[in-house]
């Protein structure tokens, strides 16, 4: 059996893999046997690099040697010159953008590494379920630390310098929330910690509190220890049962231990956490609407202000944080603000943990830091567009942030880039759309989840959402007019301006940047009723091409209306009148003699 | 259980835990055991990561291998669930997606026996605060 | 005092800190248009859900329009309530909410009354923008409420009353979104709830979501039906605001009038429900002083305080909230029932009337009124003591179909014998009125003496909780007052954890008293008109020759000549009645 002294590891995710890794593998493959290398050099394909950009990829292990752009012929210098001779190949090395200098391992390469973690530092690499696994990564050394050698002012003070704002998606700055709630008087304050994640396609806090609950934990001990509360709520949905037993058995692990009840490392300070569970409406994400979930009544937002942080659960004081956003702040104490402070853009620090979905290869949760592209997220962390087909669009924000194009691909990401592009951060769900998406559909879509979840407080939100809804129904079935474009903007503004809580006046921003970004498609939709990324059933026809169909009576068995006819060996036809649009006719076909217009 | 009662108690016992989770940061340890980490969260074990531990577990025994299989959290390639980290004693830790009970049995006869690699190894490409 | 200085319209305001920038606002003129908010001043009831968005403004600096309803005053504010962008929004919201609204105007029952129906009109709305589906509901009938739900806004102020003022919890919203709803729990019917039929949701609804069944078909076939002796009783507080459903200041007495316009109608005799008031006296009163003398003599059966049992609302909340209660409340029925037990048998028999030829109406203040001659115990082998109870609005509406000018009509009297009362039975449709009204009856029995005062001031105001000790002759006896039954309830559970220390207590369920009923007319938020129909019934009474109901003739002759004497074993089976445990149904 061999024993490999080298690894020659070829990319084979779909970037690299369109630009023909394949043959690179194989060429590479053919160059080892010729020289008779066999048994020492292992060929092999690996998935995304996240590097697409600069692919194909290939890497030579064990010196983290990093090869971009490599082309089929490249593979016999490759063999020649590295694995024979020992140089490196230098044309096909990475070349640092700062000052053009080759670099050779890949683990010089800050551009490769796109991604730090920070709220996600011990996903994935702890036991979530060994509290001791936790404090040898200095967990609970934050905490330590704030009891012991800092005054709660100096903590905030602490936080305040980090730039940290609310990861849940207003972004308000952290340090100012604990500061208001530590100013309240009160005999009584709370410690909130908002696990209510719900936007469609996002799943990080879920993450965070099953890979890493401990953060919050002592994230939240912290917050206690700056604000005055004494008791903490995690406000968690019913449908994450795995993160809320690992929180759980967390919560018991830290009373072991000490690290929350009473007289915490023998300081005067206590602290504990209870959980309050959500039974899973959108809108109980909103703090007011939360607290009032929590005090047993009716999930719906009221007016801010009193803000929670001066009159919040049972008309206390209350400070609520999203999970991402305590999940970092161990890591601020620990680190120091200059630490945090340093990665990100002027008025957004630190990182953003972002789930990606949607036509994307790497479907999966990031974190990178706050002024990264989307470009560099999509493509280069995304691994680019599933089936090689175009970018289109890319969703940020859920249903409260706007779809954005192209044009906005090499905007760095924060909170004010994003508002000003017309989306916004939100809970950090982002879905990818190509170009067989329908924009108009896409915002129907999240038109369709508001609708679900307005609480009906609000007459903007209630009734007003309905008509968006209807009249972008009546647009994707083809009976829209231009005037209802106009409609649907002005309505979209009054939404907008007059909604009761966030979930309202976000409400129409898929709505508003699909009609800024892709007015060409509305257009298509209802003036010549066409659907252009033939997503719209009322809008497509199915037809069989005569010259393809060879009456193997295949779309005729499968048709559940009935509606293709035709005799065995001669071309079938279509009765638009019958046809439902199910495309099933079109799946089936070997011929592909059927087509969508 | 002891109450950590101080800042002194926590440190004690972070550096005999640290002692342990090191061999998992650098790999290079004189332990001849080989570790492997099964990203466990709500996506993972419903693509089925809790099987392919049960069957990791029993593999390993089956062929007499020193090895310590753990549960940890989502490590983020949700596209190619369930993934798991290997640690071969002396090598780096290496991240290998899609595994069924197939790869599962090639990454131990191939990669943990033979040190050859395998096809479907994910380049870590994020870095921890801590390096 | 913290002043906050801001600009309204360019105009300056100088306010008290805590000020909504729509109190604001009205302090210098301006009056922004808003739907959902109501507020009564004085009693302490405010609906301030910030849902309608109508009252929108906008703030400048501010990224997104402001309610002026729960927007409060800040220094230095600078609002604008007219801007293009405001009226706008403003409209768009109305007709936002019009298109999820029926158009029957023409034939519901609030047009002329409706509120969202007048902002239309205020902000001239002529078009629908946005016309699409509208949410629709199940339409429930009770015995005294019809629930219209597709006509509902959503403003939330049956729901704020029900939980927040009346404490009885049987209407909340439910669902979500564009069927967010106001109903009892599980969308079951109003009558498998723990609804009192109080009406104050009807009396706050601003739309035709609520209101009450309508029996003025019933009564004009009545009236038109040769074979029936048709009788009318008249509450207290009716007199006091029937006159603004013809245009008249509220506060404004109308009792001549009313009684033109009963015969006018057709009623065969014209009676007053004050008469029943005064017999509720000599039967309460009494009661009370048996209990309060077997009480101060030791006797460990016996229970205080007792409490007053006119109000059919309240009567159904003590036995839904507090079945363990039951026995504590007077076992006099109340004047409405009362009237008409005595009129279908001491009445019926005078006139030598049939006891089914006989139809009793009554014109109350209150939906509860129909409940109350609904239930079994008021009736004999199915005929009902009192056949209908029709709302003030409900008789203005039956004076209009009868083509009468209301306000040309000359005054008249009441008939006899059942329509003589004393100004004690006027009082009886205020908070406080009719404790007051018992104690210059009980006062004078219980101590032999005669009163030197009858003005018992310490008794009236619109306080939720009033308490005052009246000395009888030495004894003091301690009184509480409650209207609204979450003010009732806290004397209540105050009774349950044995902390009461009053002998009586009188409580009615309307803020106000049945001035406030829930079949009186429309008082669009407005308390002042409250007030000002309480100050009517106090000047009713003081013009009145007699004002203590045991000196009303009629009453001392219904005893000698038919009852015998108060709590008398006829007058106990004619005149009282039990209660029945509700919790579990």
């Amino acid at each position: 059996m061999a024993d490999y002294k080298m690894h020659l590891l070829v990319c084979g995710g779909t970037g690299c893999n369109a630009s023909d890794s394949e043959q690179i593998r194989d060429n590479l493959l053919t160059e080892v046997e010729k020289h008779d290398l066999n048994d020492e050099v292992q060929v092999v394909m690996t998935g995304c690099f996240g590097f697409c950009e600069k692919g194909p990829i290939v890497k030579i292990l064990p010196d983290n040697t990093f090869y971009v752009q490599v082309k089929p012929e490249d593979a016999s210098t490759i063999v020649e010159e590295h694995l024979i001779k020992g140089r490196k190949v230098e044309r096909l090395l990475y070349k640092d953008p700062e000052n053009n200098e080759p670099i050779s391992d890949s683990k010089h390469m800050e551009f490769y590494k796109k991604q730090v973690r920070i709220a996600l530092r011990n996903c994935g690499f702890i036991n979530p379920e060994n509290i001791d696994e936790y404090i040898a990564r200095d967990g609970y050394a934050a905490l330590a630390k704030c009891l012991g050698e800092r005054t709660p002012q100096q903590v905030i003070d602490e936080i305040k310098l980090s730039g940290q704002r609310g990861r849940g998606g207003g972004g308000f700055p952290t340090g100012l929330k604990w500061e208001i709630t530590s100013k309240s008087v009160a005999d009584q304050k709370y410690v909130v910690c908002n696990a209510d994640e719900g936007d469609p396609g996002a799943f990080m806090d879920r993450s965070i509190l099953e890979g890493d609950p401990h953060s919050v934990i002592e994230a939240m001990a912290i917050c206690g220890y700056c604000t005055g509360s004494t008791k903490g709520l995690v406000y968690i949905r019913a449908e994450y049962p795995l993160a809320i037993q690992r929180l759980k058995t967390a919560i018991k692990q830290a009373r072991e231990y000490g690290l929350l009840g009473d007289e915490i490392f023998g300081t005067p300070f206590s602290f504990d956490i209870t959980l309050r569970y959500g039974a899973g409406a959108f809108v109980c994400g909103e703090e007011t609407a939360l607290i009032h979930s929590m005090e047993g009544l009716r999930g719906e937002p009221t007016f801010k202000p009193p803000f929670p942080s001066e009159s919040g659960y049972l008309g206390k004081p209350t400070t609520v944080n999203n999970v991402e956003t305590l999940a970092s702040i161990p890591v601020i104490i620990n680190k120091g603000a200059a630490f945090f402070n340093s990665i990100g853009t002027a008025k957004s620090k630190g990182t953003k943990v972002f789930a990606l979905a949607g036509k994307i290869n790497n479907v999966g949760l990031i974190e990178v830091p706050m002024g990264t592209t989307l470009r560099e997220v999509i493509f280069d962390i995304g691994g680019g567009i599933k089936g090689g087909k175009k970018f289109k669009a890319v969703q940020t924000g859920g249903p409260s942030g706007g779809c954005l194009t192209n044009s906005f691909l090499d905007t760095p990401i924060d909170y004010d880039n994003l508002i000003s592009a017309g989306s916004m951060m939100g809970s950090g769900g982002m879905i990818v759309m190509d170009e067989d998406d329908c924009m108009v559909s896409i915002a129907k879509f999240y038109l369709e989840f508001t609708l679900d979840e307005s609480c009906g407080k609000c007459t903007p939100c209630r009734i007003g959402n309905k008509r968006l809804f209807e009249i972008l129904d009546k647009i994707t079935k083809g009976l829209g007019t231009e005037e209802d474009l106009s409609r649907l903007r002005s309505l979209c503004k009054v939404i907008k301006d007059t909604s009761l809580c966030g979930l309202g006046q976000t409400s129409p921003n898929p709505i508003l940047s699909t009609l800024d970004n892709f007015y060409d498609e509305y257009l298509a939709h209802v003036k010549e009723h066409k659907c252009p990324a033939g997503q719209c059933k009322s809008l497509v026809k199915y037809t069989i091409n005569h010259d393809k169909c060879t009456g193997c009576t295949l779309c005729f068995r499968n048709c559940p209306v009935g509606a293709i006819a035709g005799e065995k060996r001669a071309p079938h036809t279509i009765d638009n009148s019958i046809c439902i649009k199910c495309g099933v006719c079109y799946d089936k076909c070997k011929f592909d003699a059927i087509s969508v217009s | 259980m002891n109450k950590i009662k101080s800042l002194d108690d926590l440190r004690q016992l972070r550096e005999g835990m640290q002692a342990k989770i090191k061999l998992r940061e650098s790999g290079n340890n004189s332990e001849n055991i080989v570790r492997i980490k099964v990203a466990m969260s709500t996506c993972g074990i419903a693509s089925g990561a809790k099987e392919i531990m049960n069957f990791l577990m029993d593999e390993l025994e089956q062929k007499a291998i020193e090895a310590v299989v753990s549960q940890t959290g989502c490590m983020g390639y949700c596209y190619a669930e369930p993934t798991i980290e290997v640690t071969v004693p002396g090598r780096e830790p290496i991240v290998f997606g899609d595994v069924d009970k197939f790869r599962a049995a090639e990454i131990i006869e191939k990669y943990i026996i033979h040190n050859e690699l395998v096809d479907g190894i994910l380049p870590v490409n994020y870095r921890s605060i801590d390096n | 005092m913290d002043m906050i200085n801001l600009t309204i319209d360019n105009r300056p305001v100088s306010v008290k800190r805590g000020t909504s920038v729509l109190h604001a606002a009205a302090q210098v003129g301006i009056k922004i248009p808003s739907l959902c908010y109501m507020k009564l001043e004085d009693l302490n009831i405010e609906n301030k859900p910030g849902g309608c968005r109508v009252c929108v403004v906008e703030v400048e600096g501010r990224r997104n329009l402001a309610p002026a309803c729960c927007t409060d005053v800040a220094e230095g504010m600078v609002i604008q309530t007219h801007s293009m962008r405001a009226i706008h929004a403003r409209r768009t919201v109305v007709e936002l909410i019009l298109s999820d609204h029926p158009t029957d105007c023409l034939k519901c029952a609030k047009a002329g009354n409706c509120d969202l129906q007048s902002m239309a009109q205020h902000l001239g709305i002529r078009e629908i923008h946005y016309e699409g589906e509208q949410s629709t509901f199940r339409e429930d009938t009770s015995p005294a409420i019809i629930r219209e739900l597709d006509k509902c806004i959503r403003c939330r102020r049956c729901e704020m009353m029900c939980n927040e003022i009346q404490s009885v919890g049987a209407l909340s919203a439910i669902n979500r979104g564009f069927n967010a709803v106001i109903s009892p729990a599980f969308e079951m019917n109003l009558d498998h709830s723990v609804c009192t039929y109080c009406g104050q949701c009807v009396a706050v609804c601003p739309t035709g979501a609520l209101t009450e069944v309508d029996h003025t078909g019933a009564v004009i076939r009545a009236l038109s039906d040769p074979s029936k002796t048709v009788i009318v009783q008249t509450a207290p507080a009716v007199r006091a605001a029937l006159g603004e459903e013809f245009g008249d200041e509220p506060g404004t007495l109308v009792t001549g009038k009313m009684a033109a316009a009963l015969r006018r109608l057709g009623f065969n005799y014209v009676f007053d429900t004050d008469f029943a008031a005064d017999l509720t006296i000599l039967e309460e009163g009494t009661e009370l002083l048996n209990r309060l003398t077997a009480f101060l003599g030791g006797d460990k059966n016996v229970k205080l305080p007792m409490l007053t049992s006119c109000c059919p609302a309240w009567v159904k909340f003590f036995e839904h909230q507090f079945p363990d209660l039951k026995d504590i409340p007077s076992s006099a029925r109340s004047p409405q029932q009362m009237f008409g037990s005595i009129a279908k048998t001491y009445f019926a028999d005078k006139i030598g009337v049939n006891r089914k030829d006989l139809v009793v109406v009554s014109i109350m203040p209150c939906v509860a009124k129909k409940y109350e001659c609904s239930r079994e115990e008021f009736s004999v082998n199915g005929n009902p003591d009192v056949d209908f109870a029709l709302t003030t609005r409900e008789l203005a509406q039956l004076i209009n179909l009868a083509n009468i000018d209301f306000k040309s009509l000359p005054d008249e009297d009441f008939d006899h014998p059942m329509g003589e009362s004393t100004g004690a039975g006027v009082i009886f449709g205020t908070t406080g009125g009719v404790i007051e009204a018992a104690v210059r009856t009980a006062y004078e029995v219980f101590t032999g003496k005669k009163l030197d005062r009858l003005d018992y001031t310490e008794l009236r105001g619109m306080e939720g909780l009033r308490h005052a000790t009246i000395d009888f002759n030495g004894l003091p006896i301690h009184i509480g007052i409650a209207h609204g039954l979450g003010n009732a309830r806290k004397l209540l559970e105050d009774i349950q954890q044995g902390k009461s220390h009053f002998h009586a207590i009188e409580i009615m369920s309307c803020p106000g008293g049945c001035i406030g009923g829930g079949g009186q007319p429309y008082h669009h938020g407005d308390a002042e008109i409250l007030k000002k129909r309480q100050m009517a019934l106090y000047r009713e009474d003081s013009g009145k020759p007699i004002r203590k109901s045991h000196e009303n003739p009629y009453i001392t002759k219904l005893y000698e000549e038919f009852l015998g004497a108060p709590m008398s074993e006829k007058a106990h089976h004619l005149l009282h009645t039990e209660y029945f445990d509700r919790s579990k149904s």
